[in-house]
Parts: C-alpha cells; structure tokens; sequence
C-alpha cells in the first residue's frame, strides 16, 4: 500500500464473454489531479470507471481507495454516468434529481431532510442552475442536463469524482462552466477523472492524464506523457484520428 | 379421409401458414405485435358480421385484415406523439379494441353466433364438420381450402417479395435508397399477418395463433443464420409441433389447440438447451471453456507484465499471485496446471515464469486483441 | 343509479372491488410504466392461466388465495424463463414475450379442458379468470384485495426512494450503496402481485391493461412521480366504479372489458387535453411559436435594413422588405399580416404609404435575440 496514491487499481482484468476490455491494467492515481482518460473508442474508457466503481465485476483484480475497499470507501466517491443512460422523460424535475445525490449519506428508507434540499439547492446555484430547479428535466437541454448531473455529484460532497464524458452533447459555455468548477474542485483537494473524448483541450483543461487502449499505454503528468508518440502507440491500428 | 386426418393437416397447413410471416416479425422485433393483431381482428370480424349479416361473408376476412393494419397504424401514432413508449402503446391499443369487441358480442351474443370461448380458444375439434362441397361433391373440410389459399398467399408473398422482405428487415435505410420503401413493406407484411390471424383463429383461436407465428421461428433461429433456411426450418419446425401437438390433445382428450402451443413451447425448450451452435448447453461450456482460455491469457500477460521489474517476486508468486489477481485457490491452481501442461509457464523460486513460447504467446494475444478494434 | 348503488350490497362489493384494483393496479403500473415494462405485465397475465388451472387440480379448491397463489408462481416461473432466454440466446425481448405468453397461455388451455373431464370436480369457475367475472367477487376476496392492497401501498412508501432512484439511474443508485437487484427484484414481485389481484376482475387478458392505462393517462397531467403514482391510483379506481355500474346497468355488459373501455377513455382524453404535454395543447403551442419564429424573420430583416440605411427610421416597401428564400413567408399578403402583427407588437409601425420601419422597442428587441443565441 502506498499512501501517496489515492487510488491503486492492481491488474485489473474486465472480459465480455472472453473478450477482454481491460486487460492487467495497473494504474496510481495521486491525490488532487484532474485527470484525462484518453483512449480510442472500445478502448475500455467507461469501463475502467465502472469496474473502479464495482458496478462491473472484473475477471481479475483490485482497487483501492485510501488503501482501503470501495465500499468502505464509498461515501468519498461521487459519480456522473453518461447522461444518456437515463430516461430524461422520467417524470421527475431538477432539484429531484440533484438531491439523488444525497440518497447515498441519507441512507435506506430514510427521507431527505430540509438540509440536503439546501444542500441541493446550493450545489444547484454552483452550476447556475438554481432557475430550473423546479423544471421538469425533459425540457434541459443537453449542456443542462450535464449541468444538473454535475450538481447531483457535488451535493455527494466526496472526495474523488468519476465522471463519464461530462462534455457529450453540451454546448461551449456549458463546457468552460464545467472545467472551471471541477478545477476549484481540484484546488480544494479533491480527485476527479474524466473519461474524455476531444484530444484538443486535453492539455487545457487536465493536468494529469491517462492513455488507455485495453492497457494502460502511459499515465502521468499531461506535459509528460501527453506526447505524439504515446498518442501513436494508443491510437496505432484503429484508423480513429490522432490529435492535432 | 378421416377426421383425424383432416384435423392434423389443417394443424400443419395453420402451423406453416403462421410462420412465415411471423419470420419476419421476429427479425423485425414486432414479435408483440401478433398480440396485438391477434386480439384486435376480432373487432374487425365484429363489425363485419354487422355489415353483411353473416359468418362466412369473405367481407368479414377482409374487414378483419383492416383492422390488423389499423391496430399497427394506430399503435404507431400513439408511439409518435412520444407521450407514450412503444410497449405502452401497444399495451393501450389493443386492449381497447378487443374490450369494443367482447362488449359487442356479448350485449348482441344471441344475434351472432360467435362466442368469446371459441374466437379466443379456437376448437380444431370441430373444423372436420364444416364441409367444403363443390356441385353437391364433399371434397373435405372446407378449413382446409380457406387456410390452403391463406399458405398460399403467404408462400407467393415470401417468394415474390423474398429479396424487399430481407431488404427492409436488415437495413431499412438501404431499402429506401434503393426505391423499396420500408413502410410499403411494413403495412403490406402486416396485412398478411393479419389475414393469417383471421383465417387461422376459427380453428386455433387468436392467443394460440401467436405460439405459431413466433414460437417455430424462434425456434428455427436458434438453428440456422441464414434466412432461407430460417424460412423453411420454421415451416417445418411449425409442421411437427401441429402433429406432436395434436397427438398429444387426443392421448390426454384436452384441448388441441392448447397442446399444439404446449408442443411448441416444448420443441423450443429441447433446441434452446440442446442446439448444436446455440444451445444452452454449448453456451455454457463455451463460456466456460473459453473462461478458462481466458484466464490463462490474462495470468501470462500479467507475468509478461511484470517480468524482469522489482515486483515481480510479489506479483507473480506463486504464494501471492492470488493476492493480486483476487482469484480463488482453485481456479488458480486449474489454470496453472494447464499453462504448466502445455509449457507456456514454469515455476523458479515461487515465482512463476513465462516459457519463450509463452511470452510470445502472451504479446501476440495482447496484439490480437488491441488490433481487434 | 344512486340509490341501486346505496341499496344493490353485490354491486357495492363489486364496485369496492373494482376501486381496490384500479387503485393497486395504478399506482403499481405507475413504475411499470416509467421503467417500460408494460409488456412484461401482459406476459405476465397470460402465464397466470395455468398457474391457476394447477393450485385447483393439486387442491381441488377453488379458495381464492390458493388459486391467487398459483398464479403468482406461474407468473414469476414465465418472468424468470423470458428472461432467461434473452439471457442465454440471441431471442430479443419481445419475442420471448410473446413465445411464453402464448406457451403459457396454451398450457392453462389444456390444464383447464382436463380438469372439465374430471368427473364431478368441482371445477366451474374457473375459466372465468379468463376474462375476468367481477361479479363473482366475494366480500371475501375484497378483503384479501384489501390486505394486499395495503401492504403493497405501504412498501412503495418505505421504499419510495430507492424505488425512484433505481428506476431513474440504476448506476448511479447501485454506486452509492444500494442494491439494484433487490430493489428491483422486490417491486418486480409487487407488480406481479398486483396483476394477479386483478385477474379475477378483468382477467388474464385484459389485466395488462389496467396496469398501463391509468399509469399512461397519468404521466400526462403532471411531471412528477408522486402525483402520477396518485393521480393514476385515482384514475384507476374511478374507471372501475365507473366501468362495474355501467356493466351492472345495462344487461349483458361484461364488467371487465367495461372497465378497459373507461380508462381507455379517460387516457384519449388526457393525450388530447392535458396541459403542457397534450396534444391539442402542443398544436396551439407549435402554431404560436411558428408564427414568433416567421415574425422573427421578418423583424431581423427590417433590423437589417434599418442597420443598412443612415436614417433608422428611413420607411421601406414591402418588396424590399421581402425576406431571401430560405423564408417560409411567400405571398405579400402574408407578409402584410406578420408586420401588421409586429406593428400591434408595437415591435414595427407603418407610414401614410403603407411602409414600414423598425421601432425603437422592435431593435431592442432583436439585439436581445441575438444575445440570446450566443449564450
């Protein structure tokens, strides 16, 4: 165990039906880095977070937070899925959904109190939100939509985030107003990984950044490993364009 | 001919009949859609018999098929409006119809001579006296000839049609470039499925007529991934499940019907489990087999991993191994057996190491499978 | 009618019946319903049949709950197989739907054509699960639809949360802790049983329907879950009173089918007229915006011209003012309508040779546009 990571995926192995998506990936993440999962499509991106996140069962392998399990650990772990895993004609509206956040530390059978609607509300004015939050989430636009999937990680109060492409679908503003919070979120200590898709602002938006394709191809400091050649090694045989 | 005989050919004919469009809908995921139709031509059959006054108008055939493609077409709106998903649509549509229907027969019950029993269950029993005659001649059961010219307006439909039907079922927008619309095709298969029901419902009753159009070409497609063969693999599957299934009504003198869908369940259950490619059980072993495979590979690439580095007395030994692969004993020591046994690893000092043909084992799969994308 | 309702004890057993299971089968079909699973509930209804035909043939009675009991193991059995096909084989959803339904369906046939061979079994009765007999309904039986009506009400209020949460974003519900499987597999068991409840009502035929209908008519008056699962109750229940004194009216009605016909109408009428999500509602609403987007146009070129010409009040004629091709507005006369619309906008105003000019409002109003589409 190492303290200075906080989180040590060991030989992590994922398989569908024998095929494998990671294969043996070893990976240290330091505490207090905004970092990058880069990798071509079916390189495992979404995968990896999952499998951290214990929501896939690996063939082989360990994660660590803290050193310790994830379910000890889970209460300091928020997550935003892809926004379109959910139905958003679910007749529910903003503020409802961003107190889901809160269901995690509320617990079972248990309602949400006045507190965490104001923890909600407040996580809400943070992503400039707080005018919608009575409305009904199938009138949010893309970028809104990752707004509110924002807010309802933020109101988790964690210390590591897991977020699976924030930047789908949302619209230029709404992708500066998302980097900006999760940079304070960084300055405040906390960890955040980004599964990521446009190589462009990598070196503007992350500091640290992890090239994936079924291995882990390089994992550091974006100035050190962000390099064409590990980018060729990551990309090589897919036809998928490299970056510049 | 005996009416035994009849009874057993007019199974065959409504098997065969039912599959081959119920082909198609299985391959165009509207398997849900025979529910509905299978239901709501009863209301078509309904207000037929109001228009003409009788039971053997062909009217009532054709005011049947409209209503088969009203349900479809009424469906479809309701799924437009996206206020509704598809399968609540489905499950608001036909309901309504078919309640419309069971309200009319019941409250004029008396006037037409269709009972609900008989229209939902059907009874093959009595299809042998209900004769066809030609100039004073008994030439047989007249559901025969009707169900006869239903499998042949089918056969003719899939033949003529054979190369529009697997156009627009696999790649509709390829149809449209090509000039065959897909909605053409769409509502002209729905009109057969719904002349099918119409004809077949008198002697299966509507449920049971679904266990044919879906049942054998479900099972066919268990078998076979060509469509011709699906086509005539479920034709035939259909054929004998009306054979077995008649057997078995008259060894338990139960509902023939019911047995002929009874039999078609299991037909399927025997291929789901024991088919040669698709079976359950080959899916099984196959994943299993292919587990273990699997394994191997990933035990040899995390050597491979690890080889040579500072770590590797921890990572790769034999004691620890487990540790950092979060494997059970069991299932580590069976596939260390194996690579053992086919030479790709050997064991120094507890630590486990990869032969030269296990290393170049290992990165040509890493290879292969990177490169697979 | 008040006074056979007040006086007729059967037909108030019958009606309490019926809104006991138009309120259960509401607010269960409520999640039925959002999690898309309305089509499961009809497979589900249809595979109750011989579950029912077998707890008679193995008892020999016809008590209700045992009955009840049967159909609800024949109702999982046929879940737990339909979804393991799609599991274990390439067979979709729905095909599998369809295959146990009718298999099912066909077996309770068969079970129930032998049991009418069984010399003096008691056995008449029972194909009324077919369609549904509410008047047989005992006070009995509404006193188990009771229990289980109260028990079921009451866990989707303990578990309300995870029931929401699970139904909204089952990963992100099963990252923070809570178990997906059994949550899901808990109300699964709920909407089983509360289809079952209503077999005896409406049958295994149309049942599906009570479960989707009242749950569909509600999601259209409001856009919260709470209020759908309440309103749907209510509307379930009142299709049922409704559909068992239509029935009970009028001779030879079927109270099932009745029922079906009510709440039928009760969701046309709310896909018509709900507001904000209603049809008849979102026409106007287009209509209204088509014409705002047109006017827009209209105003953007005026802006244009104004912007282009020294003097911003300079007047121009209507050929000039004619937007470029891309524009939906043709005629003259149309495009006379849409500024005669911005001039009572007070957005444009006309001069003594009927041409036109941009007001001051009209500018500000466009240069607020333009903001807007930048954000």
């Amino acid at each position: 165990m190492n303290l200075d990571y906080i989180i040590e995926v060991e030989d992590m192995t994922v398989a569908y039906e024998a095929k494998p998506v990671l294969w043996d990936v070893d990976l240290n993440i330091p505490k207090s880095i905004l970092m990058a999962v880069v990798g071509p499509n079916g390189a495992g991106k979404s995968t990896l977070i999952k499998a951290m996140l214990d929501l896939i069962k690996p063939v082989s392998g360990n994660v660590l937070f803290n050193g310790a399990s994830y379910k000890s650990q889970r209460k300091h772990i928020g997550y935003v899925p892809q926004s379109e895993s959910v139905d958003w004609d679910f007749p529910t509206n903003v503020l409802d959904v961003v107190l889901m956040g809160r269901y995690g530390e509320i617990g079972w059978i248990k309602r949400p109190k006045e507190e965490d609607k104001k923890k909600a509300r407040e996580a809400l004015e943070k992503v400039n939100m707080i005018e919608f939050a009575d409305r009904q989430i199938s009138q949010l636009s893309g970028g809104q939509q990752q707004r509110v999937f924002l807010a309802r990680a933020l109101v988790q109060d964690a210390d590591i985030y897991f977020m699976d492409e924030p930047f789908k679908g949302v619209d230029a503003k709404t992708e500066k107003a998302i980097i900006s919070i999760l940079k304070e979120l960084k300055e405040r200590g906390k960890t955040i990984i980004v599964v990521h898709h446009d190589l462009q602002t990598v070196e503007e938006y992350f500091d640290w950044v992890v090239l994936l394709n079924t291995q882990i191809i390089a994992s550091g400091p974006v100035s050190e490993v962000f390099t064409d050649e590990n980018l060729r090694k990551t990309y090589r045989s897919t036809g998928q364009i490299l970056k510049r | 001919m005996s009416p035994q005989m009849e009874i057993q050919i007019i199974a065959v004919i409504v098997a065969v009949a039912c599959s081959l469009p119920g082909v198609f809908l299985v391959l165009r995921k509207m398997s849900m859609m025979s529910d509905a139709i299978t239901h709501t031509i009863l209301l078509g059959i309904v207000i037929g018999f109001f228009m003409v006054n009788s039971l053997t108008s062909p009217f009532l055939i054709v005011g049947a098929a409209l209503m088969g493609v009203i349900t479809v077409f009424l469906t479809e709106m309701l799924n437009n409006t996206k206020l509704v998903s598809e399968d609540s649509a489905i499950g608001i549509v036909f309901p309504l119809l078919f309640s419309i229907a069971i309200v009319i027969i019941s409250k004029y019950a008396s006037s037409v001579h269709l009972d609900t029993d008989s229209v939902l269950l059907g009874e093959l029993a009595f299809a042998p006296f209900n004769r066809m005659k030609v100039f004073g001649i008994d030439i047989g059961a007249k559901a025969i000839y009707s169900m006869g010219g239903i499998l042949i307006i089918n056969l003719l439909f899939v033949i003529i049609f054979f190369k529009e039907l697997k156009i627009a079922t696999f790649d509709p927008a390829l149809a449209t470039v090509l000039g065959f619309s897909p909605a053409l095709i769409h509502y002209s298969l729905m009109t057969i499925v719904s002349i099918t029901a119409v004809g077949a419902f008198e002697s299966v009753g509507s449920i049971l007529v679904i266990a044919f159009m879906i049942g054998s070409p479900v099972t066919a497609y268990l078998i076979t991934d060509n469509l011709k063969s699906m086509i005539i693999l479920s034709g035939l599957i259909g054929g004998l499940n009306g054979i077995l299934g008649y057997q078995l009504a008259s060894f338990l003198d139960v509902s023939i019907a019911g047995s002929m869908a009874v039999m078609t369940g299991v037909v399927f259950l025997l291929v789901f489990i024991f088919s040669p490619s698709r079976g359950l059980l080959t899916i099984v072993s196959r994943r299993k087999r292919q587990k273990i495979e699997f394994a191997g590979k990933s035990l040899m690439f995390h050597i491979y991993n690890h080889e040579g580095k500072e770590e590797e007395a921890l990572e790769s030994g034999i004691y620890t191994i487990k540790e950092h692969l979060q494997w059970n004993e069991k299932f580590l020591k069976l596939i260390i057996k194996e690579l053992k046994d086919k030479e790709k690893i050997y064991i120094k000092d507890d630590i486990i190491k990869l032969t030269e043909s296990g290393r170049e084992y290992a990165i040509k799969s890493y290879e292969e499978i990177v490169s697979g994308f | 009618m008040l006074d056979m309702i007040l006086t007729d004890y059967t037909l108030q057993i019958v009606s309490l019946g019926s809104a006991l299971l138009g309120i259960i089968s509401g607010v269960l079909g409520s999640f039925a319903v959002i999690r898309k699973e309305s089509l499961l509930g009809d497979a589900v209804s249809h595979s109750a049949l011989p579950g029912i035909a077998l707890a008679f043939l193995m008892t020999q009675s016809k008590r209700t709950e045992i009955l009840l009991l049967g159909a609800l193991i024949s109702g999982l059995l046929s879940t737990f197989i339909i979804l393991s096909i799609v599991k274990y084989s390439r067979i979709k959803f729905d095909s599998a739907l369809a295959l146990i339904l009718s298999v099912f369906f066909g077996g309770g046939i068969v079970l129930l054509t032998y049991i009418q061979k069984i010399p003096n079994a008691n056995q008449a009765g029972l194909e009324n699960f077919i369609f549904g007999q509410a008047s047989t309904l005992l006070k009995r039986d509404i006193q188990i639809m009771g229990i289980l009506g109260v028990v079921l009400i009451t866990l989707i209020v303990i578990f309300w949360k995870e029931f929401k949460i699970v139904s909204f974003d089952s990963d992100f519900a099963e990252s923070l802790g809570f178990s997906t499987k059994k949550i899901t597999t808990l109300l699964f068991i709920m909407i089983v049983t509360a289809i079952i409840i209503g077999l005896q009502t409406v049958g295994v035929i149309l049942m599906s329907a009570m479960l989707t209908a009242p749950a569909v008519a509600a999601r259209q008056w409001t856009d919260k879950l709470s209020v759908m699962v309440v309103l749907s109750a209510l509307f379930g229940a009142v299709s049922g009173v409704i559909g068992t004194i239509l029935s009970s009216l009028v001779s030879k009605l079927p109270t099932g089918p009745m029922i079906v016909i009510v709440i039928s109408i009760i969701v046309i009428f709310s896909l018509c007229f709900a507001p904000n999500r209603g049809l008849i509602w979102k026409y106007f609403r287009n209509r209204k915006k088509e014409r705002t987007i047109n006017e827009d146009q209209v105003l953007v070129n005026l802006y244009r011209l104004a912007m282009n010409h020294e003097d911003l009040n300079h007047s121009h004629n209507i050929s000039i003012i004619k937007p470029d091709k891309s524009m939906t507005v043709k005629s003259a006369k149309e495009l006379t309508k849409k500024l005669e619309s911005l001039g009572s906008r007070g957005l444009a105003k006309k001069d003594y040779f009927n041409k036109w000019a941009i007001t001051e409002k009209g500018l500000e109003y466009v240069e607020n546009y333009f903001k807007k589409e930048e954000l």
